[in-house]
């Protein structure tokens, strides 16, 4: 028998509210899913979202991407840079026929701890309802990997 | 090749509790890199720390991973280690394996293997950590303070006496703030003007501190040590130089129907005005929005003309003064609900039921009554005066579910002055708990119920109607079994929440500090920063953060202007050294920088700026971007929003973001 899926889920988030959040999570000792591993970025505007689909190259099944609630950033306006990248970042893969359901997108504050909590189980559910991402495990890169030989050849 | 050593802490049973930390340790210890691995009870102790530095020396480590705590708790502790052993601090990363996994995790074996995932990728960004250098700034030595009340005039006062520029911002024509609108203070009942109006004087005349009344706070930049303030000087229409402040012209104003702020809408002012005859600067302005010269396009004059030195001047515009402060006090104050937010209560329509503050006028000799009690509605004095107190406050249903702290003291006060001045009328407070927690305020309270005959009952009020000439207040007695209480009353005093000021949010915003859901400013830790911010260099004063009397008001402002002095006790201040930076290389290819700008548009803070780049003869070759290190705060949205990754943020490196994705994912065992 087979274990059941637990799904991997990488947390891109911002140093000043949501992994502070995270932090609160623990010193009140919130109990939540343990499949989240948490990066921690200055600000979400850092987030190159090609990071993203590194994750997903490597074995990631889900994603979050949080900071601090708009008007909020510690950098002022570095979330409001995340969230247009996203917008458009996410049309892109919707255009490309990636799942973005896989991708969470939220604000998380320094004082929502139990909101963390909240945000890390219920994507964990979703993800894991969702079943393990094989589509890019699954692509045949053979014939590339042949073309790119022969390309090198010629 | 990196010799990274990992360090793996129990805090106690902290971490030990949920995670199998020797196991983390082993595993830890056989990663690509890793030379080194131990596990140890107290890593933050002395003793622990030892053990990196020694660790260090003996393996020759090149960088530390501290599995332990949040990095926001001890990063700076074990930094010092790896400094003290001779490596750069930069080299030292923390694994936060407890706040982010033994505290929010049952013992399990996926505990321990999440513990060993957060230690592995921080394994990998340690790796490609570089050398870094503490940044320093020089400071400007000159304060700003937002708000002109008695905390933003004690925090002026304490900078400005320590020997420091201070530049106070207050909004309205005159400093002094609600204190100066108080009648009598508690618990010593001594005159709140009394007290205040030196302190007042002492600003206005005070050689190191540069007041601007009619003014606000329009944008705020840069950073502590180094703010750049805009501040918006509001078009007086009157000139501060010539005016002698003689009183001609506001006692010839003829638009005399305006409700007057400082009375709490109980009397009128003109158009022309000093909001009290104590005003610093007691020099009138003008209110535009209700002068007839300006609503009517050029009608009257009156002032112009009566004016002996010829200082009223229609043509003033509001003007922006930019100035270079190093830290910030915020000291923007409060407001009160008004008796209009209460609907059970006639929604304000009632001219005999009024709030806190326009009692405190009442009772003020310098009021519109001059100081007698008397009601609004006839001007008759009111023989049964109920108090109201926790009126919205303590109440989820209104949406104000804290303590306005003030009120049960105030309370007690106003019962007594109006009993010290009406000794033979009645005084009832209705009241949820008496919170009295303050020297001398319970025997204050105690004071008005037994020496003063206030009757407190205990209990809440449902209802306010009028009948036959008399205010009608149902309430309930919860000590007498929750027996219904009727009293006809001819005056109601409603003890108003404390609520934070209308443009809170918006002050908030340009200074970029946090604030809560009811838009009082938040502090940095609520028991161990109440005075700081989270933006290094603001800090708080009164009850812009939260409701609170005068001694406490005060003492936080004293705290407020102690940390401004010790920030400028130094010469520089020394920074994180997490700051944006643009590839540069040798002739011919300089940088890989195309000079689109991109950068410099998302960059919140000015930082990116322009170099040319040229050669010998002095041709121009290429502009390229170039970061400020004095300005860059390290967000990084530049280096997202780069097209050729040519700048990159020191710490939290292009290289160093992928290697802990790739670290993360990819287990090895």
């Amino acid at each position: 028998m087979a274990e059941p899926f637990e799904p991997k889920i990488v947390a891109f988030v911002c140093n000043w509210c949501t992994y502070a959040g995270a932090d609160l999570a623990g010193t009140s000792r919130t109990k939540y899913e343990t499949n989240v591993r948490i990066i921690r970025f200055p600000c979400t505007g850092r987030i190159d979202f090609m990071l993203l689909i590194k994750a997903f190259q490597n074995g990631a099944d889900g994603i979050i991407v949080s900071g601090c609630h708009p008007n909020d950033c510690h950098y002022t306006s570095g979330n409001f840079h995340a969230r247009r990248r996203w917008i458009v970042f996410k049309s892109m893969l919707d255009f490309m026929g990636f799942p973005t359901e896989r991708i969470t997108f939220s604000w998380v504050s320094a004082a929502e701890g139990k909101k963390w909590a909240e945000l890390v189980n219920e994507t964990t559910d979703s993800v894991r309802a969702l079943g393990p991402f094989t589509e890019y495990k699954n692509l045949d890169f053979t014939t590339f990997n042949q073309m790119d030989h022969e390309a090198i050849a010629r | 090749m990196a010799r990274i050593g990992v360090f793996i802490c129990h805090c106690g049973e902290n971490i030990s509790a949920t995670i199998d930390v020797e196991k983390v340790a082993k595993l830890a210890g056989k990663l690509s890199g890793v030379a080194y691995s131990v596990d140890y009870k107290y890593m933050c102790s002395d003793p622990g720390q030892t053990l990196i530095v020694d660790a260090i020396k003996e393996h020759k480590l090149t960088g530390i991973v501290v599995g332990a705590c949040s990095p926001r708790m001890h990063e700076g502790t074990f930094r010092k280690a790896a400094e003290k052993a001779g490596i750069n601090p930069y080299f030292c990363e923390m694994a936060n394996i407890r706040e982010h996994c033994s505290w929010v995790h049952p013992k399990s074996d996926e505990t321990t293997r999440k513990a060993l995932d957060i230690v592995r990728t921080m394994v990998e960004k340690v790796k490609n950590n570089t050398a870094l250098f503490p940044i320093k700034v020089p400071i400007t030595k000159t304060a700003l303070v937002i708000g002109g009340g008695i905390a933003g005039i004690q925090a002026a006062l304490d900078i400005a006496n320590s020997g420091h520029q201070v530049i106070m911002v207050e909004k309205t024509p005159s400093i002094g703030g609600h204190m100066s609108q108080l009648s009598e203070t508690f618990p010593t009942l001594d005159c709140s003007q009394c007290i205040l109006t030196p302190r007042m004087v002492e600003v206005a005349q005070h050689p190191n501190i540069t007041l601007h009344t009619f003014a606000t706070v329009e944008s705020v930049t840069g950073f502590i040590g180094n703010f750049e303030v805009d501040i918006r000087l509001k078009a007086k229409s009157v000139d501060f130089e010539k005016c002698t402040g003689c009183g001609s012209c506001w006692q010839k104003c003829p638009s005399k129907k305006i409700p007057d702020e400082f009375n709490a809408g109980m009397s009128f002012r003109t158009a022309i005005y000093t909001p009290f005859p104590q005003a610093v600067p007691n020099k009138p302005v003008i209110d535009r929005a209700n002068c007839t010269w300006f609503t009517k396009g050029g009608k009257c004059g009156v002032c112009a003309k009566i004016c002996p030195t010829g200082a009223i001047d229609y043509n003033t515009e509001d003007t922006i003064l930019s100035v270079k402060v190093g830290s910030i006090v915020t000291a923007t104050g409060f407001d009160i609900k008004h008796s209009d937010f209460f609907p059970e209560y006639g929604y304000g329509k009632h001219p005999d039921i009024i709030d806190g503050l326009q009692f405190e006028r009442l009772a003020s000799a310098s009021g519109p009554t001059g100081g007698e009690i008397r009601r609004p509605s006839d001007g008759k004095e009111p023989e049964t005066v109920v108090f109201l107190a926790c009126a919205g406050s303590r109440d989820k249903a209104k949406g104000i579910e804290y303590c306005s702290k003030i009120c049960c003291m105030y309370t007690a006060k106003h019962a007594m002055l109006y009993k010290h001045k009406n000794h033979h009328g009645k005084a009832h407070v209705f009241y949820m708990d008496i919170r009295s927690a303050g020297k001398s305020y319970d025997e204050f309270v105690r004071r008005a119920i037994e020496e003063d005959d206030v009757n407190y009952i205990r209990g809440r009020v449902s209802k306010i109607y009028e009948k036959n000439g008399k205010l009608m207040v149902v309430g309930v007695d919860t000590l007498l079994g929750a027996k219904p209480v009727t009293i006809e009353a001819d005056m109601v005093v409603l003890a108003t929440a404390v609520v934070a000021n209308e443009d809170a949010e918006s002050v908030a915003q340009k200074l970029h500090i946090s604030y809560d859901k009811h838009k009082f400013f938040a502090e940095a830790h609520p028991k161990l920063k109440p005075v700081e911010t989270n933006t290094a260099g603001i800090t708080l004063a009164g009850a812009c953060q939260s409701a609170k009397d005068i001694p406490e008001t005060v003492a936080q402002a004293s705290a407020a202007a102690a940390k401004t002095i010790i920030l400028f006790s130094g010469s520089e201040l020394t920074r994180e050294p997490v700051v944006a930076t643009v590839n540069r290389s040798a002739a011919p290819v300089f940088t890989t920088c195309t000079g689109c700008f991109l950068c410099q548009e998302v960059c919140p803070y000015q930082a990116i700026e322009r170099e040319e780049i040229r050669d010998r003869a002095g041709n121009l070759l290429m502009n390229a971007a170039k970061v400020n290190a004095g300005l860059c705060q390290g967000c990084g949205t530049c280096v997202a929003m780069c097209r050729n990754k040519s700048i990159d943020l020191q710490g939290f490196s292009n290289q160093q973001m992928l290697s802990e994705v790739m670290g993360l994912l990819n287990e090895p065992f």
